[in-house]
């Protein structure tokens, strides 16, 4: 469907993109994932022939985006990370502008319009000014844009951004509904988005493409050391003989703190890690000490995204901060909140 | 290009511009009308369009200023490189919707020599003649605004580059009377022209190389020939200032004579400013 071959774009000596190379087949969502300032606008920007490339090329569905564009950009509907929309104009004026431009006319057009405004939802907004509209419709707008025409490869650059969290679920089951009918290329600096929407990832980093699989076979495929985490209310010293009397735990810290309960992180190679929560929890049973949580922490894309686009020295601080500070539940809220932020 | 046409049209008489472009042009004529053919009772309607034709320092920076300025600042230019349409069709479809907002108040106008003839005596070939040129001379300088606009997405800026470009070229004529006419005079300021050109090069291409070697040449072509015969120079600076004034041509026609290089001076203007437009948005590509 999409080919890239070594694109690469260079701004003066900076290179934003540098010879990536990936096919992309018809009817799944992709993710772009990466630090901002890895290259992914710019990536877009180049596949939908917003700008040149230095070397390389896109090929979209056989149709070369810089030798023949008209053709290449009928496939394409493209949402750039700030939507492109005329604020003195009514979506209903908008969409009917994008329509014809794209070679919609009569009673196509009508209908493709019709269609893209049930389809976004925002048929209660089509006759108000796009400026008095919310970020949540005004995001809605550019993708009912971006589908008019009926391209096969949808790409959207950070939908969510900006939005609120309800908002945010609204898009995403929007672009998950959008990937059974077309290919959709989204990008997004949020891991749990690109966790929940994608089937496949791209990860790029400076420019470069570093990981592309799916979600299941990158957390299989870099799996950190499994851990386990406790928490209970005997002495420090008492918890530390107890875990080092335990055959299977090969490494454990443990720590307390001004409440009174201590804490620890196990951590081993152990095949099976229930095999090691059992012995865990037999051994403190025996020696009568309550154990008060214990959770089990698999890697997951986080650790997957810090250890592939971090530098070395940055990803040992924060994997060395964050399992002791955070626990699993905050974790999540953690998550959540940044969900709401970005 | 259809679809940009009918977008551009629409924003324009959705929007004030459209109107106050207008009502500004038929002030202008008015005023002239009312002074030359009713007050003087002049039967020439050309000269009403020689006494309006600095109207256009003002209104067209107004008219042009946002065409493309505007679409950077909002970055709905995004959409129109997404779309399948191609960057020479944005900007015909752009400046054809200016020319017919420039159009329907000189349709207004092109009635009024027709009631004067109802009262005397109009020569009606001159007048239709001059209004014609006049609906060239303008479109030229939509042209230019189109450019201009095209280079900044500061609006405000866009107006300003444009007032001073146009009113610079109304003057240059009179101007040309007080600029040195010897050669030397002429040999300094094409230099500095042959630097302007570079830099303008330089700053629509990105090519430092390009810029240096062009500026380069020029300059030293300048040397040779003024080695050679310094005479050629003697005079030559008034009489580009002369050349290039689009105002100077039009009158030419308001003295009663139809002047066809005069209508292929101003098509080529209008030609050369909107493929800088093109070049100018195709840029935005490169970089």
């Amino acid at each position: 469907m999409i080919s890239v071959e070594h694109l690469t774009k260079c701004y003066g000596d900076f290179m934003a993109v540098d010879d990536l190379t990936f096919t992309i087949n018809e009817g799944h969502v992709y993710g772009f994932l990466g630090p901002n300032g890895a290259g992914k606008t710019t990536t877009m920007n180049i596949m939908t022939g917003c700008l040149s490339a230095t070397q390389g090329h896109v090929k979209i569905d056989g149709h070369d985006i810089f030798d023949e564009p008209d053709e290449a950009k009928k496939l394409i509907g493209y949402l750039p990370e700030q939507p492109p929309l005329y604020m003195n104009e009514s979506p209903r004026e908008y969409l009917h502008f994008v329509g014809k431009a794209k070679g919609l006319h009569g009673e196509e057009l009508k209908q493709q319009i019709e269609k893209v405004i049930l389809q976004t939802k925002i048929e209660t907004v089509c006759h108000k000014r796009i400026s008095a509209l919310s970020k949540g419709y005004r995001q809605r707008v550019g993708i009912a844009q971006a589908l008019l025409g009926s391209p096969k490869v949808i790409i959207l650059d950070e939908p969510t951004v900006g939005l609120d969290p309800i908002q945010i679920i609204e898009i995403r089951d929007l672009i998950k509904e959008l990937g059974q009918t077309h290919t959709v290329i989204l990008s997004s600096h949020i891991l749990s988005e690109v966790q929940a929407i994608c089937d496949q990832i791209l990860i790029i980093n400076r420019g470069k493409l570093i990981a592309f699989d799916k979600p299941d076979n990158l957390e299989k495929q870099l799996l950190a050391p499994n851990e386990i985490s406790i928490t209970t209310d005997a002495a420090e010293e008492d918890v530390c003989k107890v875990l080092s009397g335990i055959e299977c735990v090969s490494e454990f810290e443990t720590f307390s703190d001004e409440t009174g309960y201590t804490k620890g992180t196990i951590k081993n190679d152990h095949d099976n890690i229930y095999d090691v929560s059992r012995d865990v929890f037999y051994a403190f049973a025996k020696n009568e000490m309550a154990l008060l949580e214990m959770s089990l922490k698999k890697a997951n894309l986080e650790d997957i995204f810090l250890e592939l686009t971090e530098e070395k020295d940055a990803a040992v601080q924060i994997a060395a901060e964050q399992p002791e500070t955070v626990e699993p539940e905050q974790q999540d809220d953690l998550k959540e909140s940044e969900v709401g932020e970005g | 290009m259809i679809a940009i046409l009918e977008h551009e049209l629409k924003s324009y008489f959705h929007s004030l511009t459209a109107y106050v472009f207008g009502a500004f042009l038929l002030l202008f004529i008015g005023i002239g009308s009312m002074l030359y053919n009713l007050q003087a009772a002049v039967s020439n309607f050309e000269f009403v369009l020689s006494f309006s034709s600095i109207v256009f320092v003002v209104i067209v920076p107004i008219l042009t200023m946002r065409v493309i300025a505007e679409e950077r600042k909002q970055k709905t230019d995004q959409l129109l490189y997404s779309l399948p349409i191609s960057t020479t069709e944005v900007i015909l479809g752009k400046y054809l919707a200016l020319l017919v907002v420039y159009l329907i108040p000189l349709c207004i106008v092109s009635i009024y020599p027709l009631i004067f003839s109802q009262y005397g005596d109009v020569y009606l070939l001159t007048s239709y003649g001059s209004i014609v040129a006049f609906f060239v001379l303008g479109a030229a300088l939509i042209a230019l605004g189109v450019f201009i606009s095209s280079l900044t997405e500061n609006q405000g800026l866009a107006a300003g580059i444009g007032i001073a470009a146009i009113l610079l070229n109304y003057f240059s004529v009179s101007l040309a009377e007080y600029v040195s006419a010897t050669s030397f005079g002429s040999v300094v300021a094409l230099a500095v022209f042959a630097a302007l050109l570079g830099l303008l090069i330089r700053y629509l291409t990105k090519n430092r190389n390009l810029a240096y070697g062009v500026t380069l040449v020029l300059l030293l072509a300048l040397t040779v020939t003024a080695y050679i015969d310094a005479s050629v120079f003697e005079g030559l600076l008034p009489k580009i200032m002369k050349q290039l004034s689009l105002f100077e041509r039009f009158e030419v026609f308001v003295n009663g004579v139809f002047d066809m290089t005069g209508i292929f001076y101003y098509l080529s203007v209008i030609v050369f400013f909107l493929f800088l437009s093109v070049q100018s948005l195709e840029k935005r590509r490169y970089n």
